[in-house]
């Protein structure tokens, strides 16, 4: 017996941009094409690895649509098993089709400013694509770790002396947050004896007080590391500063790092603190939906006090992650669906937003005088000539147009996804499917702060473009090349697809909601998926 | 031994968390350090305590889990080990980035205004 095709499918977003990124490293900076066309033929090819998984997790190929694939061949829980289900599936293709906007938006500019951006970039993408599929805690470090190291090159790239100031907070802070990481990890295993999610799930219940104790002392360090990358209240000062910094198409990227940290405690909550878990089931749902709420209250706050578009971006940011930690800390399943939908709306919108800042930026400072230090600290020779040439036309029209949708989008006015997102997070705070879910004061103060962190929203993007497009004075149409523009307009576009396809993707959600809140099919299929038996041994002599 | 090895873990982590709260960036770097063996200390020690048992199986044949010690922290600590040294070499070089360009040690980039 050997396994099917399909299911080497769920390693491959982890090795094809590490064989990617790896192939990168000798080629010379001069051939900046070629590594540009390896890196898209990667994310490509991640993008159709990511919808063949979408429809296989979805489909009845595996059973409860969970793929598990085991690395090196040993039975879980004493190897490492990877794990791809709708959520995972789902967050791939979100990767993909961000990773494909970034790199086409650094193609003429942001790749060539320093070196080797193109394979640290595709190891960031490995990063994320391993934290989204790793289903064993240690492993999930690993990918952390290679995910962080990736974004301390990404954000120092284009090196000045504002980039190296925040890397330093930024690399000082998440090192420490995974030292956090460790001691966790090296807690739950002392107590549990297993770093496997599901095995971990499935000895929960049956563990005495003593060490029950002991592991819910190790997930909560482990959830302030997870909370520290996605900016909970207190723990999130150090984002505005790194995303501001950051060059455009790492901004980008880092948004959906932000997610990351909550998709781990969505993944860890779920699974082990679940009804089925005995005494310790719902520990620390409070916690998240408290801090939840305190973080929108922080990344609202922060919106309107900020004056530049790209602090601005990293408290929408904040905002959008605090309103996933509270929608996983108010424990409804029909909640958790709506926030997911939210979580990607935001994501992209927000993404679009920061790369769109760059191009608005233009309408002030016309020159490339963004790069005069990095040439003068890098000593590069063949210096990136600005964009020349024909821009696209109606630069001004398309500027004022993506930067009213990411405002909509944000800010969540109908007619785009922020509304429908919204509108049914509402939906399902009103319409509690049981009895008992969180009491009335609590609901009503998170739709509240939801509201407020939308008016937050739409009054500072407001400002924003009320000030750069109307009130500036006699501005020059930027020039804009296609590849700028194009990933803008994919993003934004998802997002319009979105809106229009709420009913099919909102099905789609619903059933990966269904299936993270049944941990009895996790466990079910990550022990009992065989292994792959040896081969018969020759009989030769 | 246990008492003895947790208050060398306490005392290095400590050490740490003073460190990383002062302004020289060379000084958060050590604290960085301090922290980091106090914390692969830590994994190792979940393995429990053992005197004289060796963490791999000698030969053939099934042997007497009460004979050997945990192997699986120690191959945790060693990646542990390996990961922590890279990203250390990485904080080293951008503390000496950005002594270069600003022409400070502090960590926020400028002198404070005293």
């Amino acid at each position: 017996m050997s396994i099917g095709w399909t299911q080497h499918l769920i390693i491959a977003p982890v090795l094809i941009p590490l064989i990617c990124g790896a192939l990168q490293v000798p080629i010379k900076h001069s051939r900046h094409w070629f590594k540009f066309l390896l890196s898209l033929v990667s994310v490509l090819s991640l993008t159709a690895v990511a919808i063949a998984l979408v429809m296989l997790t979805d489909g009845e190929h595996w059973r409860h649509g969970i793929g598990v694939y085991l690395a090196a061949n040993w039975m879980a829980p004493f190897g490492i098993a990877l794990l791809a289900d709708r959520l995972s599936a789902m967050l791939l293709l979100v990767t993909a089709l961000l990773s494909t906007a970034a790199l086409l938006y650094s193609m003429l500019r942001w790749s060539r400013v320093g070196v080797h951006f193109q394979s640290l970039f595709q190891f960031l993408i490995m990063g994320l694509n391993g934290v989204f599929l790793t289903h064993d805690l240690f492993n999930l470090f690993v990918f952390f770790e290679v995910m962080l190291a990736a974004s301390y090159g990404l954000l120092l790239h284009g090196y000045n002396a504002s980039r190296l100031r925040s890397g330093m907070h930024y690399i000082a802070i998440n090192l420490v947050a995974s030292l956090l990481f460790l001691i966790g990890v090296a807690l739950i295993y002392a107590s549990s004896g297993t770093l496997n999610m599901a095995d971990l799930a499935s000895r929960i219940a049956r563990m005495n007080d003593t060490d029950l104790a002991l592991l819910k002392l190790a997930v909560t360090v482990l959830a302030v590391a997870f909370l520290v990358k996605s900016a909970m209240w207190p723990l999130g000062f150090w984002l505005p500063a790194a995303y501001a910094t950051a060059s455009p198409p790492v901004g980008a990227m880092l948004v959906l790092m932000t997610k990351v940290g909550a998709y781990a405690i969505l993944r860890v909550w779920l699974l082990v603190f679940s009804d089925d878990a005995g005494d310790a089931a719902g520990f620390g749902f409070d916690a998240l939906l408290w801090g939840g709420m305190a973080t929108i209250v922080y990344g609202a706050a922060g919106m309107l006090a900020s004056e530049s578009p790209g602090r601005m971006a990293g408290y929408g940011a904040i905002v959008s992650s605090g309103t996933l930690l509270a929608v996983v800390g108010y424990g409804q399943p029909s909640l958790v669906t709506a926030g997911l939908y939210y979580m990607v709306g935001s994501t992209l919108a927000v993404a679009a937003f920061i790369l769109l800042i760059e191009l608005i930026d233009r309408i002030r400072t016309p020159g490339a005088s963004v790069l005069a230090v990095t040439m003068e600290a890098f000593a590069i020779e063949d210096a990136p000539e600005p964009p020349v040439g024909v821009g696209i036309p109606a630069a001004l029209a398309f500027l004022g147009l993506s930067f009213a949708a990411c405002a909509l989008i944000i800010a969540g006015l109908p007619p785009l996804s922020g509304f429908v997102a919204k509108f049914s997070m509402f939906h399902a705070l009103l319409m509690p499917e049981t009895a008992g879910h969180g009491n009335g004061f609590v609901r009503w103060m998170l739709m509240a702060l939801i509201v407020i962190s939308g008016l937050a929203a739409i009054i500072s993007m407001l400002r924003f473009g009320v000030r750069t497009f109307w009130a500036s004075g006699d501005i020059a149409p930027p020039r804009l090349q296609a590849a700028e523009v194009v990933p803008i307009c994919m993003l934004i576009l998802a997002c319009v697809v979105m809106t229009v396809q709420a009913g099919p993707v909102f099905d789609y959600l619903r059933r990966t909601s269904d299936g993270i809140h049944q941990p009895a099919q996790y466990m079910q299929r990550v022990l009992d998926e065989p292994a792959v038996p040896n081969p018969p041994k020759e009989n030769a002599k | 031994m246990e008492a003895v090895i947790s208050i060398a873990i306490g005392v290095l982590f400590g050490s740490g968390i003073w460190l990383i709260l002062r302004p020289r960036s060379f000084q958060v770097l050590t604290g960085l350090m301090l922290m980091s063996y106090a914390v692969n200390l830590f994994i190792f020690i979940m393995g429990r305590l053992w005197v004289n048992r060796p963490p791999l199986i000698p030969g053939e044949g099934t042997p007497d889990p009460a004979l050997i010690s945990d192997p699986l922290p120690q191959a945790l600590v060693l990646t542990a080990i390996v990961i922590g040294f890279a990203t250390t070499a990485l904080y080293l070089v951008i503390m000496i980035g950005t002594r270069g360009l600003t022409g400070t040690d502090h960590v926020d980039g400028e002198e404070p205004d005293l």
